[in-house]
């Protein structure tokens, strides 16, 4: 019903730009897809404080509409298709599974320019965006390994891609620069946004003795779970800090705003061309929320790494780094390709749970 | 460990074993209502709004039901008195319900609910295991469980269960015996839409108390696929309910324990699992063509008019 109200909507907009003339119809249109709801407490409340943000520093030249719950697939393509047959300037999707679907449609629409989150397929109207989700992940690990009395964490994961097996990894490896025996146990919850499902992986874990969580799904579901549990989490992509006062340790709050104005700015200047940015903390596209329930010392080591990636003294992923089998990947020093990590489809050494291909 | 895991699978299942069980009394008197999913939606944002203002969720819950129940009637209008057709306005209805709770709920995005808490019994709670699975549990569940015992006795012990389910088999036969078909199919179907709110004020008030859009999450395809799977009937949807619930949190375990052994299972292939031990048990129940024939509404989905 949303769906087909903004359809309408923006379809009576097009109609009422016919009747009130030039003005209305110089506004562009900056359009935005959403892979769950723009209040889901996560992942698509971040996209959409980004939109609203762009709406207040740029709402006069432009409108921003916006389809949510549009599920990844053959739909996608459809919902994608019908925001550039809309008159959209410039569409965002904003999640991995839209990419095959937006790099279609793209081909389709060669005049509007494109940007799609976290994926890795780029074309001459069509850019990648993301953020170095990892570098806040590596901050988590250290914290859980200081904070855990078992050593061992739950991460609840979504899907199988690159971006959640990276985030797993530098989790890890955060976690195995305080603690070398550091367990990390994993449960793929196989949705992005199902709060049932993802409280029910949250239980499990928590019943199969961690003492942490952290969750890469879209809702407060697991850090409910957490709080009611008595146990210390993460929030992801919001802070989550409502739904677990005593529980939240720290989120990585995605902070897409920054971003959005700035790409819509280079559209309307003329100045816009297809990249593949992929931005981290120092430029502000993620932040870290407040470092809660936790003791002086580790909020102190905690600033202490992440003013330390931002400086870039710190990358996360640098050698010696083992893989899952005891293969090595990194050598001392080394420091991994953007493209590997974009790319990742192996665990690293410490991590229990075998990938799923 | 086990008794954690139950209490996690009774938590898991309730919801489906409510809304199918409300939709096969609406399905036995011959009306398919395909909006189970968009009323259970309605029925959670109901709860939780009504359970946030008042600070009660036992307000919330019969807000829950209210809603759902309020929520069917508009498919029991159309497809009753206007004779739309079922299958359409039934999907129709989960849209508009996904859409309309969206609405309801939106002031109320992000705050922590408030959750219902369980009933304890003096001394049978304190049992080890059992006093703890079955003696310290919620309203809900209490209900849910009496439902399955109440519809079971309805529908084949009373005379009034009788009329509904000669209804479902042929509303000509029963009109023309001058019971008052359409009357009974509205009360069937706003049972069929109390029930799917009532399972999703469980949605917001005990499995995941807090309001988000969508939160229903598919759950009620899967109940309105639990009451094929039960052909029809309220102790096999009860069965159904739980297994599905169980395959479902016993893959979560699965998973980790796969880890701590070391071995692979592919987690897609559990996530499928649910999925695909219902087909099989879909398979061995419709092995016998008879009893299914027998056990299903033979005129369900078929518009009714009664003759002036």
């Amino acid at each position: 019903m949303k769906k087909l109200i903004i359809a309408l909507a923006a379809s009576a907009a097009l109609m009422g730009g016919f009747s009130t003339g030039a003005e209305a119809q110089e506004k562009k249109k900056v359009c935005f897809i959403y892979v769950g709801s723009k209040t889901d407490g996560g992942w698509t409340q971040a996209h959409d404080l980004g939109r609203q943000q762009l709406d207040k520093a740029l709402g006069a030249k432009v409108e921003t509409p916006f389809l949510e719950n549009v599920p990844e697939g053959p739909d996608a393509e459809r919902a994608i298709e019908r925001m550039a047959r809309s008159g959209c300037s410039l569409v965002f999707t904003t999640s991995f599974g839209f990419m095959d679907a937006t790099v279609k449609v793209a081909a389709k629409f060669p005049d509007i320019k494109f940007e799609h989150a976290t994926g890795f397929k780029a074309g001459p109207n069509l850019a990648t965006y993301n953020s170095r989700f990892y570098e806040g992940r590596y901050i988590q690990g250290q914290i859980a390994a200081k904070m855990s009395k078992k050593g061992v964490a739950g991460y609840i994961a979504s899907f199988p891609i690159p971006e959640v097996v990276m985030g797993i990894n530098a989790f890890e490896l955060g976690a195995k620069s305080i603690n070398p025996n550091f367990k990390l146990k994993v449960v793929w919850a196989n949705t992005w946004f199902d709060p049932g499902k993802e409280a029910d992986a949250a239980k499990a874990l928590i019943d199969q003795g961690v003492d942490i969580l952290t969750q890469h799904t879209d809702t407060t579901a697991p850090m409910q779970v957490a709080a009611e549990r008595g146990i210390l989490a993460f929030g992801q992509a919001s802070d989550m800090i409502a739904a677990g006062p005593k529980t939240q340790l720290t989120a990585i709050v995605d902070t897409w705003g920054a971003y959005y104005i700035k790409r819509t700015k280079a559209l309307l200047d003329g100045t816009w061309k297809s990249e593949q940015i992929w931005d981290g903390l120092k430029d502000g596209i993620l932040t870290m929320a407040p470092y809660t329930n936790m003791p002086d010392d580790v909020k102190a080591m905690a600033e202490e790494t992440e003013a330390k990636i931002k400086s870039g003294e710190l990358h996360p992923f640098t050698g010696p780094i083992n893989k899952q089998d005891g293969t090595a990947w990194l050598a001392a020093g080394e420091k991994a390709q953007d493209g590997v990590l974009l790319g990742m489809n192996f665990y690293i050494e410490g991590v229990d749970d075998k990938l799923p291909k | 460990m086990f008794e954690a895991i139950l209490l996690t699978v009774i938590t898991a299942s309730t919801p489906l074993v409510l809304a199918a069980l409300g939709e096969l009394v609406t399905e036995r008197s011959g009306v398919l209502n395909l909006g189970v999913e968009g009323m259970m939606i309605i029925g959670a944002a109901c709860a939780f709004v009504a359970a946030q203002l008042t600070g009660s969720p036992y307000i919330g819950i019969l807000a829950g039901i209210f809603g759902g129940g309020v929520f069917s009637l508009l498919f029991g209008f159309l497809t009753l008195t206007l004779v739309a057709n079922q299958v359409a306005t039934g999907l129709a209805l989960t849209i508009l319900g996904l859409g309309l709770s969206g609405q309801i709920g939106e002031a109320f995005v992000g705050q922590p609910g408030i959750k219902l808490q369980p009933i304890v019994f003096p001394f049978l709670s304190d049992i080890p295991f059992f006093g703890r699975v079955l003696f310290r549990q919620d309203l809900i569940f209490y209900v849910s469980i009496a439902l399955v015992v109440g519809i079971n006795w309805f529908l084949f012990r009373s005379r009034t269960g009788l009329k509904l389910r000669a209804i479902g088999d042929s509303h000509a036969s029963a009109h023309a015996l001058g019971i008052n078909v359409i009357r009974t199919r509205y009360l069937a179907v706003m049972f069929g839409g109390a029930c799917a709110g009532l399972a999703g004020a469980q949605l917001s008030l005990v499995y995941t108390p807090q309001w988000v859009e969508n939160m229903s999450a598919g759950r009620g395809w899967i109940a309105l696929a639990l009451v094929v799977f039960a052909s029809w009937r309220p102790w096999r949807i009860l069965a159904g309910g739980y297994l599905f619930g169980a395959v479902g949190i016993g893959q979560l375990h699965a998973q980790i324990v796969a880890q701590n052994l070391g071995i692979v299972i592919p987690s897609q292939f559990l996530s499928a699992l649910p999925y695909a031990a219902t087909i099989v048990v879909l398979i061995i129940i419709s092995h016998n063509r008879r009893t299914t024939l027998i056990n299903t509404p033979a005129a369900l989905g078929k518009p009714f008019v009664p003759d002036r």
